[in-house]
């Protein structure tokens, strides 16, 4: 209830100083226009931004100070605040090179982008490096309990605070080092993921050009088996043939990695076919469809060599957005522990061991961090892909408003 | 008005059947399962004659399409059956008339609509006056920040947002509890406060979606001659909006409100693992992890039945507010 009150007085100032900040502006100016017409909404906005942006400095500036009680309370935000300003760089930076450096084309293409596109170009390459590379990059195995070193090291490599300059991310519960899962959660998580998507689309697409094509009750059959499916939610759905497939995998010998990505394709195809039989069915009309038609091609070749080149643009726009989507269903499966099982390094399941952790928050900071940063991970990768796919169609629509 | 009244039944009758063929997919994934409950319920100590006798019980010695429709009879006349969690305690530690599915579920149900309510009623009206704010002052500094909020917050998955809440909100500044335990009994300002958390964390994932299409909604709207004309007659941009362009972008909106709690059904489940909160979709990954079957299969059913009633009232609400989609072509 404090809380509330504060909030109320807290607002009112606001509304007083923003009042005061407008009658200033017309004073001063003389009644210039801009201040004349500034509707009090705009000036409330102006007056909350620049306080907001002052409240920020001055926590970044109390996270650097020495008093830890004050010091930890600000430690994720002055963080936060730090990876804001150094992204920034690196994507400004990323931008100029892609300016100055490549073929006519990209570097066009780069002159033109946001700065939030080329974040997200930027932390894709970096993924897909850390993805590829894991094993040369990361210190440790993924799976590795490295003997005689203790379990759980806090991060920071503060031997003071009980950490170990040798494991700057400290290490988990059994004693493996957590920058080395990290690296590897990056293959796995992020592999499992493409592969399923890449699987999706492959069922989806195929499906969904070959009802475009063969109309009919092929169409109807294959149309009112997608709307049953998607009227279950996925995730839910999921968790149910998980629980099927987590007995058969146990019968069959099967890892259960492999039954979710079967299962995460499927129902994802749902989605990815109704695109791919609406975008086929508008190019089925078209006269080169007729024409390949009459020259008697088959099926196949309709499907793979007229439909598909012809319909590349609006997929791949989906893929981007699919990924991301099949991404947070596999990291909330394993978040739930249904999802990527252990050994493999996954993150879900890094969030899901550490997230008690957090509660140590105020007085041992870096301990909060592990499930933290296995949890940005997931974010920061989908926010990026969001990121150039968001720019991609709005270059693609041509909208300017 | 008549032809309202059938479009409606009509869509009333197609969600029925869609719910009965989703009855009926859950059913065979189910029945997919191999060995079959005896043996799972008994796990390893089964003997030959204590699965005969929990077949028997359970009715599996009959046909699939009899099992079928048993099942669905007492689905609708709300008997969902016995845990095998609660039918493995009886076995073997004697005793009857234990707990029921329906009694399990009954209580969560209850609590997890308090939360869907709870969230609805912070997250609708915050979506909507963000979006025609961000529609108002489109392509100033306020409307890019806000885009690049709301793309972060639609992408990161709930249980970042939930322990980013819990970190800056309850361990760093101890205002609200991190954990949602709810009993019976409690008042009703004590629960809400124990479940703003976890509604706060919905709140986020589902205001971002619905504020950028209130935004594209009301924007789209703008370059109509009678926006142009109330512009001409010298209204304020405000009024503007909300007099003239939010009436007619309503029924986008109204859609995509009632498709975004279909959403938080699935959001749901996550959200209430992270708190802790005694909701159905805990008890739905608790019976998923112990593969209690009956449990797993009413729950599944109960998520689909509401998520095909929250998308019938999306079709329904559109075409309401929409006059020509009452003329199919």
């Amino acid at each position: 209830m404090n809380t509330l009150i504060t909030l109320v007085i807290c607002l009112a100032v606001l509304a007083g100083f923003a009042w005061t900040f407008r009658r200033l502006g017309q004073y001063g100016t003389r009644n210039a226009p801009e201040y004349r017409d500034m509707p009090f909404g705009v000036a409330f906005g102006y007056v909350l931004g620049v306080v907001v942006l002052v409240w920020l400095g001055l926590a970044y500036v109390a996270s650097l100070g020495s008093d830890p009680a004050v010091a930890n309370k600000f430690f994720f935000l002055g963080m936060a605040i730090n990876a804001f300003v150094v992204f920034s760089i690196a994507a400004w930076l990323f931008r100029v090179a892609g300016q100055r450096v490549g073929t006519q084309s990209t570097r066009k293409l780069f002159r033109s982008m946001p700065l939030t596109a080329s974040f997200g170009i930027l932390m894709i390459l970096i993924y897909g490096i850390l993805a590829i590379f894991a094993a040369w990059i990361a210190p440790y195995g993924q799976d590795e309990i490295l003997q005689g070193v203790a379990a759980n090291i806090i991060a920071g490599g503060d031997v003071a605070l009980g950490g170990d300059p040798e494991f700057p991310l400290g290490t988990d519960q059994i004693g493996r080092d957590i920058m080395s899962r990290l690296i590897f959660g990056a293959q796995n998580t992020v592999g499992i993921a493409f592969a399923t998507t890449l699987l999706a689309f492959f069922l989806g697409g195929s499906l969904g050009f070959l009802a475009a094509t063969v109309g009919g009750w092929t169409d109807q059959i294959l149309s009112r088996g997608v709307d049953v499916l998607m009227a279950i939610p996925s995730l839910i759905f999921a968790l149910l043939l998980m629980t099927i497939a987590s007995v058969w995998s146990s019968r069959l010998g099967i890892p259960l990695t492999v039954f979710m990505v079967l299962i995460i394709a499927v129902i994802d195809s749902t989605r990815v076919f109704r695109l791919a039989r609406a975008v086929g069915q508008n190019i089925v009309v078209m006269d080169y469809i007729e024409a390949a038609k009459l020259r008697g091609e088959g099926m196949w070749y309709l499907v793979f060599r007229e439909i598909l080149p012809n319909a590349t643009a609006p997929l791949l726009a989906e893929f981007g957005l699919r990924f991301c989507f099949v991404f947070l269903t596999i990291a909330a499966l394993s978040f739930l522990g249904v999802g990527i099982q252990p050994p493999l390094a996954d993150w879900g399941t890094m969030v899901r061991d550490s997230a008690a952790f957090i509660n140590y928050a105020q007085f041992a900071p870096k301990a909060a961090l592990t499930p933290l940063l296995a949890a940005g991970a997931i974010a920061l990768l989908t926010v990026a892909v969001n990121f150039v796919v968001d720019w991609m169609l709005h270059k693609s629509s041509g909208l300017k408003e | 008005m008549g032809n309202v009244l059938s479009i409606i039944v009509q869509r009333l009758a197609l969600g029925v059947l869609t719910l009965l063929i989703v009855s009926v997919v859950i059913f065979v994934a189910v029945n997919m399962l191999p060995g079959d409950f005896a043996e799972l319920i008994l796990g390893q100590g089964a003997t030959p004659e204590a699965v005969k006798i929990i077949r028997q019980d359970l009715g599996l010695d009959q046909s699939l399409v009899t099992r079928y429709f048993g099942w669905l009879g007492g689905m609708i006349t709300g008997d969902l059956g016995t845990s095998f969690a609660q039918l493995n305690f009886q076995t073997n530690m004697g005793g009857g008339g234990g707990v029921t599915v329906a009694d399990q579920i009954a209580p969560r149900f209850a609590n997890t609509m308090f939360l869907a309510m709870v969230t609805a009623a912070i997250a609708v009206p915050v979506a909507v006056t963000l979006g025609i704010l961000a529609a108002l002052y489109r392509n100033t500094i306020f409307d890019r920040a806000a885009n690049i909020f709301t793309l972060s917050s639609i992408s990161s998955p709930e249980f970042f947002m939930a322990y980013v809440l819990i970190l800056f909100l309850a361990v760093l500044n101890p205002i609200l509890p991190s954990l949602s335990n709810i009993y019976a009994g409690m008042d009703f300002s004590d629960r809400l406060l124990k479940s703003l958390l976890p509604a706060l964390t919905l709140t986020l994932v589902v205001t971002a979606h619905m504020m950028r299409m209130t935004r594209a909604a009301i924007i789209s709207l703008l370059a109509s001659p009678y926006i142009e004309m109330a512009r001409l007659k010298g209204m304020s941009p405000i009024r503007v909006i909300v007099k003239h362009a939010l009436p007619n972008a309503l029924a986008p909106i109204i859609n995509v409100i009632a498709l975004n709690l279909a959403y938080l059904i699935t959001g749901v489940v996550v959200v209430e693992v992270v708190f802790v909160y005694p909701g159905i979709g805990q008890l739905f990954v608790d019976s998923v992890k112990i593969r209690d079957i009956p449990v797993v299969q009413a729950c599944c059913l109960i998520f689909a039945a509401a998520y095909i009633l929250l998308n019938l009232t999306a079709d329904i609400m559109s075409i309401l507010s929409n006059p020509r989609l009452r003329h199919p072509k």
